[in-house]
Protein backbone atom coordinates (compact mmCIF):
# COMPACT_ATOMS: atom_id res chain seq x y z
CA UNK A 1 0.00 0.00 0.00
CA UNK A 2 2.71 2.47 1.46
CA UNK A 3 2.01 5.87 -0.49
CA UNK A 4 -1.62 4.66 -2.29
CA UNK A 5 -3.27 4.75 0.51
CA UNK A 6 -5.14 8.79 0.89
CA UNK A 7 -6.47 8.42 4.45
CA UNK A 8 -5.16 7.39 8.01
CA UNK A 9 -5.73 4.30 8.88
CA UNK A 10 -8.34 3.01 10.98
CA UNK A 11 -7.75 1.97 14.52
CA UNK A 12 -8.62 -1.61 13.63
CA UNK A 13 -6.13 -1.26 10.56
CA UNK A 14 -3.65 -0.32 12.43
CA UNK A 15 -3.95 -3.18 15.24
CA UNK A 16 -4.23 -6.29 12.69
CA UNK A 17 -0.98 -4.84 10.97
CA UNK A 18 0.63 -4.39 13.96
CA UNK A 19 -0.21 -7.87 15.19
CA UNK A 20 0.09 -9.56 11.71
CA UNK A 21 3.55 -7.94 11.31
CA UNK A 22 4.44 -9.69 14.42
CA UNK A 23 3.35 -12.80 13.61
CA UNK A 24 4.72 -13.09 10.96
CA UNK A 25 8.19 -12.09 12.23
CA UNK A 26 7.75 -14.51 15.06
CA UNK A 27 7.20 -17.60 12.53
CA UNK A 28 3.72 -18.10 13.57
CA UNK A 29 1.46 -17.61 10.79
CA UNK A 30 1.83 -17.74 7.03
CA UNK A 31 0.21 -14.86 4.64
CA UNK A 32 -0.25 -17.12 1.88
CA UNK A 33 -1.77 -20.07 3.67
CA UNK A 34 -4.09 -17.05 5.08
CA UNK A 35 -5.12 -15.47 1.44
CA UNK A 36 -6.46 -19.01 0.35
CA UNK A 37 -8.60 -19.00 3.60
CA UNK A 38 -9.39 -16.05 3.08
CA UNK A 39 -10.58 -16.62 -0.80
CA UNK A 40 -12.43 -19.79 0.12
CA UNK A 41 -14.75 -18.18 2.81
CA UNK A 42 -15.20 -15.14 0.00
CA UNK A 43 -15.26 -16.50 -3.13
CA UNK A 44 -16.56 -20.54 -2.59
CA UNK A 45 -18.65 -21.15 0.23
CA UNK A 46 -21.58 -19.37 0.06
CA UNK A 47 -25.41 -19.61 0.33
CA UNK A 48 -25.52 -21.16 -3.06
CA UNK A 49 -24.24 -24.42 -1.12
CA UNK A 50 -27.53 -23.77 1.13
CA UNK A 51 -29.65 -23.31 -1.67
CA UNK A 52 -28.70 -26.98 -3.32
CA UNK A 53 -29.98 -28.60 -0.35
CA UNK A 54 -33.05 -26.76 -0.36
CA UNK A 55 -33.57 -27.64 -3.88
CA UNK A 56 -32.65 -31.20 -2.81
CA UNK A 57 -35.23 -31.12 -0.23
CA UNK A 58 -37.93 -29.70 -2.82
CA UNK A 59 -37.44 -32.48 -5.52
CA UNK A 60 -36.24 -35.58 -3.34
CA UNK A 61 -39.17 -36.01 -0.50
CA UNK A 62 -36.88 -39.38 0.61
CA UNK A 63 -33.82 -36.58 0.89
CA UNK A 64 -36.35 -33.68 2.79
CA UNK A 65 -36.80 -37.07 4.96
CA UNK A 66 -33.11 -37.54 5.58
CA UNK A 67 -32.45 -33.52 5.79
CA UNK A 68 -35.50 -33.01 8.64
CA UNK A 69 -33.97 -36.33 10.46
CA UNK A 70 -30.12 -35.69 10.68
CA UNK A 71 -29.54 -32.47 8.99
CA UNK A 72 -25.52 -32.95 9.65
CA UNK A 73 -25.40 -36.03 7.74
CA UNK A 74 -27.84 -34.95 4.78
CA UNK A 75 -26.41 -32.09 4.12
CA UNK A 76 -22.43 -33.87 4.03
CA UNK A 77 -24.31 -36.06 0.94
CA UNK A 78 -24.19 -33.01 -1.05
CA UNK A 79 -20.30 -32.19 0.21
CA UNK A 80 -21.19 -29.36 2.64
CA UNK A 81 -18.99 -29.88 5.64
CA UNK A 82 -17.01 -28.48 8.15
CA UNK A 83 -16.18 -25.65 10.50
CA UNK A 84 -19.27 -24.32 12.24
CA UNK A 85 -21.44 -26.60 10.43
CA UNK A 86 -20.99 -29.62 12.32
CA UNK A 87 -24.53 -30.07 14.18
CA UNK A 88 -26.90 -29.02 11.70
CA UNK A 89 -30.37 -28.97 12.61
CA UNK A 90 -32.88 -27.99 9.63
CA UNK A 91 -36.38 -26.77 10.06
CA UNK A 92 -39.43 -26.75 7.87
CA UNK A 93 -41.81 -23.89 7.34
CA UNK A 94 -44.78 -25.15 6.96
CA UNK A 95 -48.27 -23.50 5.75
CA UNK A 96 -48.83 -22.96 9.97
CA UNK A 97 -45.54 -22.28 10.94
CA UNK A 98 -42.59 -19.78 10.16
CA UNK A 99 -38.58 -20.86 11.50
CA UNK A 100 -36.45 -17.96 11.66
CA UNK A 101 -32.58 -17.96 12.95
CA UNK A 102 -30.58 -15.67 15.46
CA UNK A 103 -28.06 -16.02 17.98
CA UNK A 104 -28.23 -13.66 20.84
CA UNK A 105 -25.20 -14.74 22.53
CA UNK A 106 -22.58 -14.51 19.73
CA UNK A 107 -23.07 -14.59 15.76
CA UNK A 108 -23.65 -18.37 15.48
CA UNK A 109 -24.33 -19.21 11.95
CA UNK A 110 -23.73 -22.41 9.38
CA UNK A 111 -20.79 -21.36 7.65
CA UNK A 112 -20.63 -24.75 5.48
CA UNK A 113 -24.63 -23.85 3.96
CA UNK A 114 -24.55 -20.19 4.00
CA UNK A 115 -21.20 -19.04 4.25
CA UNK A 116 -20.28 -15.86 6.56
CA UNK A 117 -23.11 -14.14 8.03
CA UNK A 118 -23.93 -10.59 7.29
CA UNK A 119 -23.57 -7.67 9.27
CA UNK A 120 -27.18 -7.23 10.40
CA UNK A 121 -26.59 -11.01 11.40
CA UNK A 122 -23.80 -9.99 14.08
CA UNK A 123 -25.29 -6.89 15.23
CA UNK A 124 -27.19 -5.95 18.77
CA UNK A 125 -30.78 -4.84 17.25
CA UNK A 126 -31.33 -7.81 15.42
CA UNK A 127 -30.06 -10.71 18.58
CA UNK A 128 -31.39 -8.16 20.66
CA UNK A 129 -34.87 -7.75 18.85
CA UNK A 130 -35.67 -11.20 16.82
CA UNK A 131 -36.28 -12.93 20.28
CA UNK A 132 -38.78 -10.37 21.65
CA UNK A 133 -40.39 -9.16 18.67
CA UNK A 134 -39.95 -11.74 16.14
CA UNK A 135 -43.18 -10.33 14.06
CA UNK A 136 -41.51 -6.78 13.95
CA UNK A 137 -38.06 -7.45 12.57
CA UNK A 138 -39.81 -9.88 9.85
CA UNK A 139 -41.98 -6.98 8.77
CA UNK A 140 -38.82 -4.75 8.56
CA UNK A 141 -37.43 -7.52 6.47
CA UNK A 142 -40.99 -6.86 4.19
CA UNK A 143 -42.25 -10.75 5.59
CA UNK A 144 -45.88 -9.64 6.64
CA UNK A 145 -46.90 -13.17 7.68
CA UNK A 146 -50.79 -13.93 8.72
CA UNK A 147 -51.76 -14.24 12.68
CA UNK A 148 -52.72 -17.29 12.95
CA UNK A 149 -48.64 -18.43 11.87
CA UNK A 150 -46.89 -19.59 14.55
CA UNK A 151 -43.21 -18.41 14.34
CA UNK A 152 -40.28 -20.06 16.07
CA UNK A 153 -37.23 -18.37 17.00
CA UNK A 154 -34.17 -20.95 16.87
CA UNK A 155 -30.97 -19.55 19.05
CA UNK A 156 -27.86 -21.15 17.81
CA UNK A 157 -25.70 -21.82 20.26
CA UNK A 158 -21.56 -22.68 19.62
CA UNK A 159 -22.00 -26.15 18.88
CA UNK A 160 -25.81 -26.20 17.12
CA UNK A 161 -26.58 -24.66 13.77
CA UNK A 162 -29.61 -23.95 12.36
CA UNK A 163 -30.53 -23.61 9.18
CA UNK A 164 -34.60 -23.34 7.64
CA UNK A 165 -36.05 -24.98 4.88
CA UNK A 166 -38.43 -22.43 2.80
CA UNK A 167 -41.55 -23.20 2.02
CA UNK A 168 -41.40 -24.03 -1.75
CA UNK A 169 -43.70 -21.36 -3.95
CA UNK A 170 -45.67 -22.04 -6.07
CA UNK A 171 -45.78 -21.94 -9.67
CA UNK A 172 -42.46 -23.93 -9.62
CA UNK A 173 -43.59 -27.44 -10.22
CA UNK A 174 -42.01 -28.20 -13.48
CA UNK A 175 -38.66 -26.48 -12.73
CA UNK A 176 -35.41 -28.43 -12.61
CA UNK A 177 -33.25 -28.40 -9.01
CA UNK A 178 -30.85 -26.59 -10.77
CA UNK A 179 -33.23 -24.08 -11.49
CA UNK A 180 -35.19 -24.11 -7.81
CA UNK A 181 -31.83 -23.31 -6.47
CA UNK A 182 -31.68 -20.28 -8.31
CA UNK A 183 -35.16 -19.00 -6.33
CA UNK A 184 -33.59 -19.61 -2.83
CA UNK A 185 -31.88 -16.96 -1.57
CA UNK A 186 -29.93 -16.55 1.93
CA UNK A 187 -32.25 -14.46 3.68
CA UNK A 188 -34.98 -17.21 3.31
CA UNK A 189 -32.61 -19.76 4.50
CA UNK A 190 -32.41 -17.29 7.61
CA UNK A 191 -36.01 -17.03 7.65
CA UNK A 192 -36.25 -13.13 7.28
CA UNK A 193 -37.97 -13.98 3.59
CA UNK A 194 -40.20 -15.94 1.97
CA UNK A 195 -38.52 -17.66 -1.42
CA UNK A 196 -40.57 -15.74 -3.99
CA UNK A 197 -42.36 -17.15 -6.71
CA UNK A 198 -40.42 -17.20 -10.23
CA UNK A 199 -41.40 -13.82 -12.18
CA UNK B 1 -21.50 -15.15 32.26
CA UNK B 2 -24.32 -12.81 32.17
CA UNK B 3 -22.59 -9.89 30.02
CA UNK B 4 -23.49 -7.31 27.23
CA UNK B 5 -22.90 -10.14 25.18
CA UNK B 6 -26.09 -11.61 26.06
CA UNK B 7 -28.47 -9.29 23.70
CA UNK B 8 -31.34 -11.50 24.00
CA UNK B 9 -34.48 -9.32 23.98
CA UNK B 10 -32.23 -6.16 25.06
CA UNK B 11 -34.01 -2.59 24.65
CA UNK B 12 -32.33 0.48 23.28
CA UNK B 13 -29.32 -1.34 21.18
CA UNK B 14 -30.46 0.87 18.34
CA UNK B 15 -32.11 -0.21 14.86
CA UNK B 16 -32.02 -2.99 12.21
CA UNK B 17 -29.21 -1.30 9.46
CA UNK B 18 -29.71 -3.86 6.68
CA UNK B 19 -27.30 -4.11 3.71
CA UNK B 20 -28.11 -4.51 0.06
CA UNK B 21 -25.73 -6.24 -1.64
CA UNK B 22 -23.27 -6.34 1.21
CA UNK B 23 -19.58 -7.52 0.69
CA UNK B 24 -18.41 -10.47 2.55
CA UNK B 25 -15.63 -8.39 4.08
CA UNK B 26 -15.33 -4.80 4.06
CA UNK B 27 -12.29 -3.51 3.40
CA UNK B 28 -9.00 -5.69 3.67
CA UNK B 29 -8.63 -5.50 7.48
CA UNK B 30 -11.54 -8.02 7.77
CA UNK B 31 -10.01 -10.20 5.78
CA UNK B 32 -6.38 -9.68 7.33
CA UNK B 33 -8.29 -10.54 10.95
CA UNK B 34 -10.39 -13.49 9.67
CA UNK B 35 -7.29 -14.78 8.09
CA UNK B 36 -4.88 -14.62 11.21
CA UNK B 37 -8.00 -16.93 13.22
CA UNK B 38 -6.91 -19.65 11.15
CA UNK B 39 -3.26 -19.00 11.10
CA UNK B 40 -3.52 -19.24 14.32
CA UNK B 41 -5.55 -22.17 14.89
CA UNK B 42 -2.89 -25.06 13.88
CA UNK B 43 -1.08 -23.18 17.18
CA UNK B 44 -3.43 -24.12 19.78
CA UNK B 45 -2.39 -21.17 21.86
CA UNK B 46 -6.25 -20.66 22.58
CA UNK B 47 -9.72 -22.76 22.10
CA UNK B 48 -13.04 -21.75 20.40
CA UNK B 49 -14.59 -21.54 23.92
CA UNK B 50 -11.76 -18.77 25.25
CA UNK B 51 -11.83 -17.02 22.02
CA UNK B 52 -15.51 -16.20 22.64
CA UNK B 53 -14.54 -15.76 26.28
CA UNK B 54 -12.11 -13.41 25.67
CA UNK B 55 -14.72 -11.15 23.71
CA UNK B 56 -17.40 -11.46 26.07
CA UNK B 57 -14.99 -9.37 28.64
CA UNK B 58 -14.49 -6.74 26.38
CA UNK B 59 -16.41 -4.57 28.67
CA UNK B 60 -20.11 -3.19 27.63
CA UNK B 61 -19.27 0.33 26.45
CA UNK B 62 -16.46 -1.21 23.77
CA UNK B 63 -18.39 -4.32 22.66
CA UNK B 64 -21.00 -2.10 21.71
CA UNK B 65 -18.95 0.53 19.91
CA UNK B 66 -17.17 -1.54 17.70
CA UNK B 67 -17.81 -4.39 14.96
CA UNK B 68 -17.89 -8.00 14.83
CA UNK B 69 -13.94 -8.08 13.10
CA UNK B 70 -12.68 -5.72 16.07
CA UNK B 71 -14.06 -7.90 18.65
CA UNK B 72 -12.10 -10.74 16.85
CA UNK B 73 -8.61 -8.68 16.85
CA UNK B 74 -9.61 -7.80 20.60
CA UNK B 75 -9.85 -10.95 21.57
CA UNK B 76 -6.32 -11.85 19.71
CA UNK B 77 -4.84 -9.19 21.12
CA UNK B 78 -5.99 -10.41 24.51
CA UNK B 79 -5.03 -13.93 24.83
CA UNK B 80 -2.01 -14.09 22.82
CA UNK B 81 -0.69 -11.33 25.44
CA UNK B 82 -2.35 -13.73 28.16
CA UNK B 83 -0.61 -16.86 26.81
CA UNK B 84 2.67 -15.12 26.68
CA UNK B 85 2.88 -15.39 22.84
CA UNK B 86 3.44 -11.30 22.34
CA UNK B 87 3.90 -8.92 24.91
CA UNK B 88 1.63 -6.20 25.37
CA UNK B 89 4.65 -3.78 24.95
CA UNK B 90 5.49 -4.98 22.07
CA UNK B 91 1.92 -4.62 20.51
CA UNK B 92 1.92 -1.57 21.49
CA UNK B 93 5.30 -0.57 20.11
CA UNK B 94 4.31 -1.86 16.82
CA UNK B 95 1.23 0.06 16.36
CA UNK B 96 2.60 3.09 16.97
CA UNK B 97 5.17 2.50 14.26
CA UNK B 98 2.42 1.41 11.83
CA UNK B 99 0.77 4.09 12.61
CA UNK B 100 4.08 6.62 11.74
CA UNK B 101 4.55 4.87 8.93
CA UNK B 102 1.19 4.66 7.15
CA UNK B 103 -0.37 8.02 8.77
Amino acid sequence: MGSAHNRPLSDPEIRVKALESLLVEKGLIDPKIIDVLVDTYENKVGPHNGAQVVARAWSDPQYKKRLLDDGTAAIAELGFTGMQGEDMVVVENTRDVHNMLVCTLCSCYPWPTLGLPPVWYKAAPYRARAVSDPRGVLKEFGVNLPNDKEVRVWDSTAELRYMVLPERPAGTESMTEAELAELVTRDSMIGVALVQSPA
Amino acid sequence: MNGIHDLGGKHGVGELDVETNEPIFHGEWEKQVFGIFFGLAPHGFFNLDEFRHAIERMGAAKYLNTSYYDHWLTSFETLLVEKGVITAEELATRCAEVAKEMN
